[in-house]
């Protein structure tokens, strides 16, 4: 697609000198980024787009490549946000890009009633890569869909109706999934259910214990890191414990590997890192490389059995699209190399080493670093911190988001194929970001 | 798949090439940190490991290839390992050097991503030579064998990389392509972040490496002369003749490939060559095995490495048992004379000159056909004869009263030992020496202001590099896990560089010297 700026010398707010449109993407056009804010609120979604806007990150993605992405006005970003995992392995990634660019010579999303030959490859490269005991997969569409899909295989497994969470946990927005979540995205829609969606102190093993109990619990789920919780880590052993009572008190393990599997603690899923095999995993995200969306539920055979009794107890159009397996077979493979592991186990080294270094510049500012590989949530001494950083690392060309559900802790994620030099600039724009962001909420509180 | 589409692919192998290569990236940057002590750690660990191979993968490279000799191939195997460990093991590519005098510093630093091509002809022998020089100057490496070779070269790799890493490493420091093909070479030649080609192989590929746009040390074939004057010891000229040229059934490019008789001697020489294993053949011989080995002028590559039996066998000549090369008179060195041509097999060349000038002339005529910038032999007592060849001859190093496969290649000189000889100007390489860890390092110069007025600070005691702490990279633990028993994680398959210590290195460097030169000296003789 012919884009007909150059970036470089675009300058972002000014309107073309003639009637042209600056940005044409071929199949639509616009006049000026002032334009899209505009239309996007009107035509849109109002609020998201004026939080940006008042969050000082008037952000609106053009062009993206590797693990950059470029403002419509060309400011060029690192993105260590990538969509919680989502761009793992960069954007657009030449291979996956080229393998299904491919397929689109052949294939398209198929139809989802039939044994399909994408379907059945990728599920077998997925149970070959899983703990052991994960031997059948199911696809949805998106995370949210893999994860109502494990809560229904839970319930037909176990007969029992009730989920176990834990509080401020997030595992999507559909049906199912939102009541495992925090109230935050379910109360909006009057679709709390605290009944069958109990919720428990994270890390507190004692009121897990409390709550599996009564034997009624048909599965505890769990994010192997919550995510949008800013990523405080399970204390060693916590969840070997919680599989343990899952396994005293007859409940079933989810492990919720959306944000946290494919390579991203170093381990190609953070789960075995614990040590522990779930009885079901869901992936998503990462595994559609960034170019197709698909997620996966990975299930022992103990609950396969609906799939056995009735193949067609979850019907999903896109769920599995035939492209999305191809994108998902190729991110699993780049995420598997062994060259892809050792990268990893380099850059969390490299960038953890760095912002402990930063961290000893501001230690009463940004107290904590919650690391797991690339896994990470950065804590600042205010309730809002991390969107004071977040922001300030926007103007210092760096994309990182806060934490929805704990905004003192900034998502901090980057890519693990992240190149040597991008990781050390991305630790000079922050060290910078982090500095510029302190003294502004000292100000705001008066300074000492 | 790609069957059923019509647009342009990157070819299968070459994605997984550019990981390597990112991959690398990493580990020369780890690697570039090292201190000297941690060096030479690994480095000796992986010259041990080679050596302890040695054996096994010289009869793997022979199986693989059909090339050459096993016993040869060993001693190659354990120069290029612990032979290089021992040329090398008191110098220093790491640490600062103060020169007061001039008040300037040097600080070593590394190219960074080496991509390392090796030939077929002595696959296992460059690959650890290769390897040597890296871990010598803390580059990153990426073998890139012969197709032919593939196997023992990624072994030989996989042998010496392990012991490194065991030693305290970077993970990826010594990687292998282990399915090479030309598309993935010239994607990874072409690639901006490798630091440095190093091309051992044919002119094609070495030029490719230096079109590539990358810094590269690409090296020309030989074509050896050696001239035997009058006033040589002619016993023992014949003797390391016979010797260097059926060495490894001359498959190093220093073997001798014309012999240069000055006409006084030819006759005892003759004699005493015979006595030693080799057979001289009449016209009508020469014709036979000329059609064997050669193909419309060029040497037909199915009999590299080939013995001097095997060669005589396919010609239907009759040769004495015991025969180790074969030696085929002709008039004149002449491009269109195939035997004036680099032969890498047991088949030496002979012409006869009236005088050493003559035959000063005839061994310019030999690197007028190919070679130049390689080496050449002679043996003479004559100074003024060995200096007039040296300085006429277009070849970069000269092997005096020695045989050239094994002089040249500085195993029986004081020249740097090495699988990799440069050819310089002459031979349109970047490096005229033999290939050496010095190659692979650049030095940071600081320079201070040289008015005698301004006083140098005091950099002594200083070190700009640090050992290692643990396995790098450190295994990803999570951050609250730290002190924690943690789970066992899979490992990276990597040791404890705590338990490597320095301790009685000295000892046991000469202890393993010994040994070496023992087993050169039983090698060579027997």
């Amino acid at each position: 697609m012919a884009i007909r700026y150059d970036p470089d010398v675009a300058s972002p707010e000014q309107s073309p000198a003639d009637d042209h449109p600056r940005y044409d993407y071929g199949v639509f056009s616009f006049a000026s980024k002032a334009e899209v804010l505009e239309k996007s609120k009107e035509y849109w979604n109002p609020g998201k787009t004026q939080f940006w806007i008042d969050s000082g990150v008037p952000l609106v993605i053009d062009r993206r490549e590797e693990y950059f992405i470029y403002d419509m006005s060309g400011k060029r970003l690192i993105d260590v946000h990538l969509n919680g995992g989502t761009y793992n392995l960069g954007h657009r990634n030449p291979e996956v890009v080229q393998a299904v660019t491919v397929a689109m010579q052949h294939f398209d999303v198929g139809n989802h009633h039939f044994p399909s030959l994408a379907r059945t490859a990728l599920a077998e490269a997925l149970v070959a890569s899983a703990p052991a005991g994960l031997t059948k997969v199911i696809y949805g569409s998106g995370g949210g869909e893999a994860i109502d899909i494990a809560l229904k295989t839970a319930r037909h497994a176990t007969g029992k109706r009730r989920i176990l969470s834990i509080v401020k946990a997030y595992h999507g927005h559909t049906g199912l999934a939102v009541g495992t979540g925090d109230e935050r995205f379910s109360k909006l829609f009057l679709s709390d259910n605290p009944e069958d969606f109990p919720h428990v102190p994270f890390n507190d093993l004692a009121a897990m214990e409390e709550a599996l109990q009564g034997r009624d619990i048909a599965a505890v789920i769990m994010e192997t890191i919550p995510a949008t919780y800013g990523f405080p880590l399970p204390e060693p052993g916590y969840l070997r414990a919680v599989k343990a009572l899952c396994e005293k008190y007859d409940a079933l393990y989810i492990a919720d590997e959306v944000q946290t599997g494919l390579m991203r603690t170093g381990e190609l899923w953070a789960i075995t890192k614990e040590g522990i095999t779930p009885d079901i995993m869901v992936t998503g995200k990462g595994i559609s490389g960034g170019i197709y969306p698909i997620a996966c539920v990975l299930v022992s055979e103990r609950c396969a059995g609906w799939l056995t009794e009735d193949g067609f107890g979850h019907i999903s159009t896109f769920g599995g699209a035939e492209l999305g397996c191809i994108a998902a077979i190729k991110a699993l493979e780049i995420c598997s190399r062994t060259e892809t592991r050792s990268m990893v186990h380099y850059i969390s080294d490299f960038i953890g080493r760095g912002l402990r270094q930063i961290q000893a510049t501001y230690p009463d500012w940004f107290i904590g670093i919650r690391q797991n590989g690339v896994v990470m949530g950065l804590e600042f001494d205010d309730p809002q911190g991390a969107k004071y950083v977040m922001k300030h690392l926007y103007e210092n060309g760096v994309w990182a988001i806060f934490s929805t559900l704990d905004p003192r802790v900034l998502q901090y994620k980057p890519g693990i194929l992240l190149k040597p030099e991008i990781a050390e600039e991305l630790l000079d724009r922050t060290e910078v970001a982090i500095g510029k962001a302190y003294r502004e909420v000292r100000g705001l509180r008066g300074s000492r | 798949m790609s069957a059923f589409v019509d647009i342009p692919l990157e070819p299968a192998g070459v994605p997984h090439g550019r990981a390597m290569v990112e991959r690398a990236e990493w580990a020369a940057r780890a690697f570039a940190t090292y201190d000297i002590a941690s060096v030479r750690r690994i480095a000796m660990a992986a010259a041990q490991a080679g050596e302890a191979h040695a054996r096994q993968l010289a009869d793997a490279a022979v199986a693989e290839t059909g090339f050459g000799v096993a016993e040869h191939k060993f001693l190659k195997n354990v120069a290029c390992s612990i032979g290089i460990w021992n040329t090398y093991a008191d110098d220093d590519y790491v640490s600062p050097v103060i020169d007061q005098a001039r008040k300037i510093v040097e600080i070593p630093r590394p190219a960074g991503v080496v991509f390392a091509l090796t030939p077929s002809t002595n696959p296992v022998a460059t690959v650890m030579f290769k390897i040597m020089l890296c871990l010598l100057t803390r580059n990153a490496i990426i073998v890139s064998p012969h197709p032919y070779a593939k196997r023992c070269s990624a072994e030989a790799a996989r042998v010496m990389r392990d012991a490194a890493i065991a030693a305290g490493a970077p993970d990826g420091c010594i990687q292998v392509l282990e399915e090479p093909s030309i598309p993935l070479i010239n994607a990874l030649m072409t690639d901006e972040r490798v630091d440095v080609i190093v091309a051992t192989g044919g002119t094609p590929m070495v030029r490719s490496a230096y079109r590539s746009g990358n810094p590269a040390i690409g090296v020309g074939p030989g074509n050896v002369p050696v001239l035997v004057d009058a006033t040589a010891d002619i016993p023992a000229a014949a003797a390391r003749i016979v010797a260097s040229k059926s060495f490894d059934n001359s498959i190093l490019c220093t073997n001798e490939s014309v012999l240069i008789a000055e006409e006084a001697i030819a006759e005892r020489l003759q004699q005493a060559m015979k006595r030693e294993g080799a057979s001289f053949l009449d016209e009508e011989q020469v014709a036979r095995v000329c059609g064997v080995i050669f193909e419309q002028g060029h040497f037909n590559t199915a009999w590299v490495g080939k013995s001097a039996a095997q060669i005589a066998e396919a010609a239907g000549i009759k040769v004495p048992k015991g025969t180790l090369i074969l030696v085929a008179p002709f008039d004149l060195v002449v491009p269109e004379q195939v035997l004036a041509h680099e032969k890498l097999c047991p088949v030496l060349g002979w012409v006869t000159v009236p005088n050493a000038a003559r035959g000063i002339s005839a061994a310019m005529a030999v690197l007028r056909i190919t070679g130049a910038g390689h080496s050449a032999a002679i043996h003479s007592e004559d100074p003024g004869t060995i200096m007039e060849y040296a300085s006429r001859v277009r070849v970069l190093r000269v092997a005096v009263n020695v045989g050239n496969s094994l002089g040249s290649a500085g195993i029986e000189t004081n020249l740097a030992p090495t699988m990799t000889i440069g050819t310089g100007f002459f031979g349109r390489s970047s490096v005229g020496e033999n290939l050496q860890p010095a190659h692979l390092v650049n030095r940071t110069r600081i320079a201070c202001n040289a008015d005698a007025r301004m006083p140098m600070p005091d950099f002594s005691g200083l070190d700009a590099w640090q050992a290692p702490q643990g396995a790098v990279p450190a295994y990803p633990l999570a951050s609250n896990a730290a002190g924690a028993p943690a789970i066992e994680p899979r490992t990276n398959g990597r040791g404890d560089a705590a338990t490597m210590a320095g301790d009685g290195t000295d000892e046991l460097r000469d202890e393993i010297r010994r040994m070496v030169i023992e087993e050169l000296r039983q090698i060579i003789k027997g």
